[in-house]
């Protein structure tokens, strides 16, 4: 009957569905605006899960949005409310005591109860119409009604009553939120969810691996949209948030300026320029390969442009990191003081996986940094499983990317110069830089590689990594017959090149001073041929002289014998 | 607030003076009931509730008891100091411990023993 009378005024009015903002963070984004406006909202969940703060915040972030509210508590007094919510920096007093709000405490003690024969809730509904009007209240709390269920024992006639109320809420236009208790095999103990049908939340309190969940999920909403998954949530120092969606699109803005490392050779390797602002960077590595100080000296590049950068350092608290970083010239106190460098170090155990993620996100959103370290990230699969890891990944590149954040996290692999990470979250990023040791005649050194920069020239040379006393540096590694060679081997390699080298100056000299005098050897004999030679022509050119001139003489000699013999004859032939 | 509301509420303080006989408090050695009745308006349950408790109490009580009467929808902040929530309720106030009896008292049984009587019809 109740279902046929709602379907047709969902057929009567075509206009959207009205919500309440419920000011949750996250929380309006799942449920698309809110929680339904003048209607009821269930919430369930175990003990434990957060029901009441819930219901807590949708009430006093109504009346900061100009909605008073009405908080009917059947479980804890105005008191205990006021207390609890203390701790989020919220003063119920106040509130009451602007009118703003109104606090009943309905108690019900069984002892103290006879039932003799038929009654109604009216004086529930007395004090509730009191309640609402005394503040003028748009929003109100029921939290649990369910109590009720063990107040009285009549429950077909608590039943009826309670149907009664939920239309009387619906009736005075209220939005109203409903705490019940979860059931063994229905949402909640009582069969709440029969009457509450508009708009159900589930919340749940999960316990993986000694480490802690709080999820919630939006059961149904009745005409409208909503996120089906299970989101996380924590309940932190600003009340309940909501773990933002899983990316709805990669849609973001990129930017295509560059941000330093804070090595400049590696920022020589990576075009000459850096990271790209807004990317995200894996520095993968077994353990002392140098990631956190890679990451520290990116964490002091970023301070030194004046913009902020936060540190999470899942590992060690955050004085350790500063005197750590201290010996190899990185002085991170300063940039802490100035506010520049946010340390935030955190027990990866401690807290359920998402509820890093929160954390992260809550960090960001207090300091809004431009660039984000997590050292390292692979210490969160301990808080989860694998999947759920990359999934929170997922969740925080993408977080950063549509803040335009740059992320640099490291991870520290197992398997030693092996190219893969456990979470395979190196395709999730933008830039992969693996540091390897390279154990080699009894040291290990460090190898820088970039394994992948989308969008940038970058070398794909093996660099060595130093760490000084003052910063990190780059060498170009030698690569000798058996591969690279680093450290102390590429010291002696370099000094065996050079020895080399000298002996091969060394030789070529002697060899040209050798042959100068070969040259100089032959040059001799080359003058002294020629001196002989041209003796030799000079001899000859003599006894041809000599006997030309006796030739001459001794043809003058016959012509002159001739003309005495023909003169008398013909003296003008002078030849035969 | 309406005018019928208020003869209501007129006619249920005068059920009650006529409840309660005026030698009250007078004597020493007996005990005395005193009783408060919530009701939401007149309705059926109500009237219903307080005459079966006028009858119960004028057999067994007699000249022992008082009977207020409040209407919540008259006086709807009185409902929070008793804690009230169910109507018709009835608060024994005296004898202690305070006692809630709530229906419409049908169940005479029931009602005695929430008045701390039955071993008196026993």
């Amino acid at each position: 009957m109740r279902k046929v009378q709602r379907k047709s005024v969902k057929a009567r009015t075509l206009s959207p569905l009205k919500k309440a903002l419920t000011g949750i963070e996250g929380l309006d984004t799942v449920t698309d605006g809110g929680f339904p406006r003048g209607r009821a909202t269930l919430i369930c969940g175990g003990p434990g899960c957060g029901k009441t703060l819930f219901g807590l915040q949708f009430i006093i972030n109504g009346i900061a949005l100009g909605e008073p509210g009405v908080v009917i508590s059947f479980e804890e007094t105005a008191d205990d409310l006021t207390k609890n919510v203390a701790s989020l920096g919220v003063d119920l007093d106040k509130l009451v005591r602007s009118k703003k709000l109104a606090i009943d405490h309905v108690h019900i003690d069984r002892s103290e109860i006879l039932e003799t024969g038929g009654f109604d809730l009216a004086g529930l509904f007395v004090r509730i119409a009191q309640a609402v009007s005394s503040v003028g209240a748009k929003r109100i709390l029921l939290d649990t009604v369910e109590v009720l269920f063990s107040g009285f024992s009549n429950q077909g006639l608590l039943r009826a009553e309670l149907e009664r109320l939920f239309r009387w809420l619906k009736d005075h236009g209220l939005t109203a939120v409903i705490t019940g208790e979860r059931g063994e095999a229905a949402l909640t103990r009582h069969g709440l969810e029969e009457y509450i049908s508009d708009c159900v939340l589930s919340l749940d309190h999960r316990v993986t691996d000694q480490v802690t969940t709080r999820r919630v999920r939006v059961v149904k909403y009745r005409g409208s949209t909503h996120g089906t998954n299970e989101y996380p949530f924590l309940i932190g120092e600003r009340g309940i948030s909501v773990l933002p969606i899983t990316g709805v699109g990669l849609d973001y803005q990129v930017s295509e300026s560059r941000v330093r490392t804070g090595a400049p050779a590696l920022d020589e390797m990576l075009g000459g320029k850096g990271y790209f602002r807004g990317s995200s960077v894996l520095i993968s590595g077994t353990a002392g390969t140098g990631k956190s100080s890679l990451a520290a000296s990116f964490a002091v590049a970023t301070c030194a442009r004046g913009e902020k950068c936060l540190y999470f350092a899942l590992e060690e608290p955050a004085t350790q990191v500063v005197r750590n970083m201290k010996s190899i010239g990185l002085d991170l106190q300063p940039l802490v003081d100035q506010g520049l460098l946010s340390i935030v170090a955190a027990r990866p155990t401690l807290v359920g996986l998402e509820q890093h993620l929160v954390a992260m996100h809550v960090a960001v959103e207090r300091v809004k940094p431009k660039a984000l370290v997590v050292d390292p990230i692979s210490s969160l699969v301990s808080g989860g499983n694998a999947h759920e890891v990359k999934s929170m990944l997922v969740r925080l590149f993408d977080y950063l990317k549509r803040k335009g954040i740059t992320g640099l996290f490291t991870y520290l692999s197992a398997a030693r110069g092996l190219e893969e990470t456990d979470l395979d979250v190196s395709s999730l990023t933008d830039s992969w830089i693996e540091l390897r040791d390279v154990d080699r005649s009894g040291e290990r050194n460090r190898a820088l590689y970039i394994l992948k920069s989308r969008g940038m020239a970058h070398s794909n040379q093996v660099r060595e990594l130093l760490i000084t006393n003052h910063g990190l540096e780059l060498v170009d590694a030698v690569v000798g017959p058996q591969g690279v060679i680093v450290g102390s081997a590429r010291v002696a390699q370099l000094a065996e090149d050079q020895r080399a080298a000298r002996n091969r100056q060394q030789s070529a000299a002697l060899r040209q001073r050798e042959l100068e005098r070969k040259r100089r050897v032959v040059n001799a004999q080359i003058e002294a041929l020629r001196a002989e030679l041209s003796a030799s022509e000079e001899e000859l050119r003599r006894e041809v002289d000599d006997s030309e001139r006796e030739d001459s003489a001794a043809r003058e000699q016959q012509l002159r014998m001739r003309q005495t013999k023909l003169g008398a004859r013909r003296p003008s032939n002078g030849k035969p | 607030m309406s005018a019928a509301k208020k003869k209501a509420k007129a006619r249920t303080k005068a059920k009650a003076k006529r409840a309660a006989p005026s030698r009250a408090r007078s004597r020493n050695s007996e005990e005395w009931w005193e009783l408060r009745l919530y009701v939401a308006g007149k309705t059926a349950l109500g009237i219903q509730a307080f005459e079966n408790l006028k009858r119960v109490c004028e057999e067994h009580l007699h000249g022992r008891y008082r009977i207020e009467v409040v209407d919540l929808l008259v006086n709807p902040t009185l409902a929070r100091g008793d804690q009230i929530l169910a109507v018709p309720t009835l608060v024994r106030q005296l004898p202690p411990p305070i006692k809630k009896i709530i229906g419409d008292f049908s169940n005479t049984e029931r009602l005695l023993v929430g008045l701390n009587l039955r071993q008196l019809k026993v």
